[in-house]
């Protein structure tokens, strides 16, 4: 088995040894500062067995429980949207409807069948024109609407019709918006967001994540390259299961707090400015799909009816903070025409699992539905229906 | 603890300096401290208190042992080598004395020193004692008893229940709770497996007068050789004794070994991390086989443990050989091909080949041979069933006492047994069809495939821990159960 190593047609020499040393090193180096210079990671992350081999992945790769999910989580754009069953060719009768937002949209807790996105395709909604009504999860668990803009502006390569982005007060936080790794990890994709749509980021914000040329090489990039393998080869198990994220038993919401007035960085109730909170982003994202409608929706939350309720909805907002947020939403929305629907208490408090955004499946199937029925009015009507008002 | 990186690159760069630098006259010392420290610093850190310096000094204490009761006489240098082995081992004691930062060399803090120096050495002076009142008379007797001594140990380390009732009780000794006994993780013993079959193979040969004369130090490198200690493959002495005793000769700078070693490490590199790796994520496992919906998705399952299990196991053999060639040491082969077998009988003369060899030897062999001299001799058909089923058994459960890997061990005999009775009766017909070139090629082509999955199907029963859920995984392979 070993005789071409043990028996070569030629002996072995120390100029053998010596050649092969100086040809390997080359080659290495050659490889390493090529892979700096040309970083293809963009083009490489394209490549995928996903959408060919195996069935797209019906949300991004996301991992929490490295034993037991199908997946890990990328933060390649390009590779986490290749395995994206969004990268599949776009059907004539298919009117493709992004959903954009935050775990709750990306479906936490839920397994890929019962995601809004998946939830809505399902209803089966067909248009006047005949096209049926195609959502997909263009969502990632973390809270930040540059984010969403980052991958919103690589989802718009994707033909889409219609983008439904799906916030919450969470994600306007200055705070949040380059506080996630995805963010500080394209650092090169989110500069060119704030210089082509003017974003209040600082473009030399610390967090992003600076590569020297030694990061860039081969060695240096060799974990983002066996992630992106260890993707594919996940695709068997996507393939075969349908399980991408193992989905947890949830930590039941709370409903009692203590008197606690606190929101991100506020201690106390005070007013807060429209610099406070990011809706220039929301602008953005205007700017961002140019005629492709764009209708912004506040997404349902869990309101609490127990202890110090009064003071907070949940845990995530106190009273003061979130309806100060909403009168702000609703003035921008009106002050620039945006299509936007305000959904926050559009479900009852038992539709929530862990958080006060993540639902259970049948609450999303309901709220699958509502939405649906915003889209299908929107298009037959212009209007956004009557959950809307 | 396995080879990691770090590990295979610390003995690379070893072998490097051993075979360009290292005076001659000190490789057989290389080898030999090299290996004794290995047993301490592979061996993985344990919950029971000091059981993971305890554990690796038993090793060591044993081969001792098994020597003395193996030796015909003791030399100088047999004399050197226990003063230098009970240097290491009070040495090790010792670095309880450092930071946590400098003690590479153990899994945990060691224990006192003085109190290791007073067990250990009686234990020594008490093996030199045994070797000096063994007879040509008593030896025969005193060998088996050391051969069950092992065997019985092999059984309670390998029995899941017997294990956790020894674990327990070691809890309870220090105080503890023994209600968190684990044998994984209070009495995983680095490299038992291997050592026991080695020291199995000593024993018998001594008893058989196959056994050369092989001094302490020499002893303690074949059945602690560094780069085999945790995996194999499993050499013979002889074979093991000649390789040292040609180190002084050897031409340490001899491009023919330094590439032949460092390619089968790159290759074991490659085959172990890179492709195993990657096929352990859709490997047949307990928690992949209940998320799996169809059987084309178990059967790909199935497949990915099977060559998961063959590009780790050869990759690791690869790495060991390569890394005994730079060190001078030319260990067996294990692996040839095994999945382009075409019969059932050639797979095992590539699969595992070391530990085949052993228990062909140790089991098989003296079974069948005791059976043949019976009175009232069964038929060579029996005779093959009682060898073969218990060559297999003992295979599997070598691998841990369960009704698993007997189960795997059964359907190995059987497969080998049916093999036998098929090929006794088509081998006329079979050598009027070698004739037929073109038919014969889609023969072994239909061989390979049925052999291989066969072999597959096999795997069900090793990589699963329960006998149901085995079961339920074949069902499933065959649409029944989803």
């Amino acid at each position: 088995m070993w005789n071409w190593l043990i028996k070569p047609q030629k002996p072995y020499t120390w100029g053998f040894i010596i050649r092969v040393l100086i040809k390997a090193s080359a080659l290495f180096i050659i490889a390493n500062l090529s892979f700096a210079f040309l970083q293809p990671m963009d083009i490489l992350g394209r490549l995928s067995l996903y959408n060919i081999v195996f069935t797209g992945r019906e949300r991004f790769p996301y991992n929490q429980d490295i034993a037991e999910d199908y997946t890990v989580t990328l933060d390649n754009i390009p590779a986490m949207f290749a395995t994206h069953e969004i990268n599949r060719p776009k059907a004539d009768d298919e009117y493709r409807v992004l959903l954009v937002g935050d775990s709750a949209t990306w479906g936490f807790l839920l397994p890929p069948t019962q995601t809004l996105a998946q939830q809505l395709t399902d209803r089966h909604y067909l248009l006047a024109d005949g096209r049926r009504v195609v959502a997909y999860t263009i969502a990632h668990p973390v809270m930040s609407l540059t984010k969403d803009l980052l991958l919103l502006d690589e989802a718009l390569n994707h033909q889409p019709d219609m983008v439904v982005w799906l916030v919450t007060m969470q994600s306007f936080s200055h705070e949040r918006q380059l506080s996630a790794p995805i963010t500080q990890r394209n650092p090169a994709r989110i500069r060119r967001l704030i210089a082509d749509y003017n974003l209040p980021l600082n473009p030399d914000d610390p967090r992003f994540i600076r590569l020297n040329f030694g990061d860039n090489t081969l060695i240096g990039q060799r974990r983002i390259l066996a992630d992106w393998m260890r993707i594919q080869f996940y695709g068997v198990m996507w393939q075969f299961t349908g399980i991408d994220h193992v989905v947890m038993n949830a930590i039941s919401r709370r409903n009692d707090f203590d008197a606690d007035f606190s929101w991100e960085n506020f201690d106390a109730p005070q007013s807060l400015s429209a610099d406070d909170l990011a809706f220039d982003l929301i602008r953005a994202g205007h700017q961002m799909v140019g005629d492709i409608p764009l209708i912004i929706v506040n997404e349902p939350m869990f309101i609490a009816d127990g202890r110090n309720s009064h003071v907070r909805y949940n845990t995530f907002y106190p009273r003061w903070a979130y309806n100060q947020y909403r009168e702000q939403f609703a003035q921008f929305a009106d002050e620039y025409t945006w299509r936007y629907c305000d959904l926050w208490d559009a479900m009852p408090p038992d539709s929530f699992t862990d958080s006060p955004v993540h639902m259970t499946a049948d609450a999303t199937g309901r709220f699958s539905q509502i939405l649906g029925e915003m889209i299908t009015d929107y298009l037959d009507f212009g209007y956004l229906g009557r959950d809307c008002d | 603890m396995t080879f990691n990186l770090t590990f295979i690159a610390i003995f690379v760069i070893g072998g490097y300096i051993y075979s360009l630098i290292l005076p001659k006259t000190w490789r057989k010392w290389v080898l030999f401290i090299t290996s004794v420290l290995t047993v301490y610093v592979l061996q993985s850190p344990l919950l029971v208190r000091h059981m993971d310096f305890i554990l690796p000094t038993a090793t060591l204490l044993l081969v001792t042992l098994v020597w003395a009761l193996t030796a015909s006489q003791i030399s100088r240098r047999d004399i050197i080598t226990i003063v230098v082995l009970m240097m290491i081992i009070t040495g090790l004691a010792l670095m309880r004395l450092l930071p946590s930062e400098w003690r590479i060399f153990t899994a945990s803090r060691p224990p006192d020193p003085f109190t290791v120096f007073l067990v250990i050495m009686p234990i020594l002076v008490f093996t030199l004692f045994i070797h000096r009142q063994i007879t040509p008379k008593t030896q025969p007797f005193i060998l088996s008893i050391a051969i069950l001594f092992i065997v019985i140990a092999f059984i309670i380390l390998k029995t899941e229940s017997l294990a956790n009732a020894l674990s327990a009780w070691l809890r309870q000794q220090e105080g503890r709770d023994p209600s968190f006994a684990n044998p994984l993780t209070d009495l995983n013993w680095l490299g038992f497996s291997y050592v026991a079959f080695r020291l199995i193979h000593i024993l018998r040969d001594r008893q058989t007068g196959k056994l050369p004369d092989i001094g302490l130090r020499d002893m303690h490198t074949y059945i602690i050789f560094f780069s085999s200690l945790t995996a194999g493959p499993i050499d013979r002495i002889e074979r093991f004794q000649g390789d040292l005793d040609a180190l002084p000769d050897m031409n340490g700078r001899d491009p023919a070994r330094i590439v032949e070693g460092t390619t089968r490490i790159v290759v074991g590199i490659f085959k172990k991390f890179v492709v195993a790796d990657s096929l352990a994520l859709f490997a047949l496992n307990t928690t992949n086989i209940e998320h799996v919906t169809s059987a084309g998705g178990m059967w790909i399952l199935l497949y990915g443990y099977a060559f998961r299990l063959f590009f780790d196991f050869s990759g690791y053999s690869d790495i060991a050989i390569g890394i005994g060639i730079l060190f001078g040491i030319r260990l067996p082969e294990n692996f040839n091909r095994p999945y382009l077998r075409n019969t059932i009988t050639a797979f095992w003369q590539s699969w595992h080949i070391t530990l085949s060899n052993w228990v062909r030897f140790y089991i098989f062999s003296p079974l069948t041979r005791t059976m043949l001299r019976w009175r009232r001799k069964p038929s060579s058909d029996v005779i093959a069933l009682i060898g073969l089923m218990t060559t297999m058994i003992i295979i599997g459960l070598w691998h841990g006492i369960s009704l698993t890997f007997f189960m795997w061990g059964v359907w190995h005999g059987m497969g080998l047994f049916v093999h036998k009775i098929w090929s006794d009766r088509t081998r006329k017909w079979y050598n009027q069809f070698k004739k037929k070139e073109g038919q014969l090629r889609l023969w072994n082509w239909a061989g390979i495939f049925l052999t291989f999955h066969f072999v597959v199907l096999g795997w069900v029963w090793f990589a699963l821990p329960d006998v149901s859920m085995a079961f339920s995984v074949l069902g499933k392979l065959f649409g029944v159960g989803f």
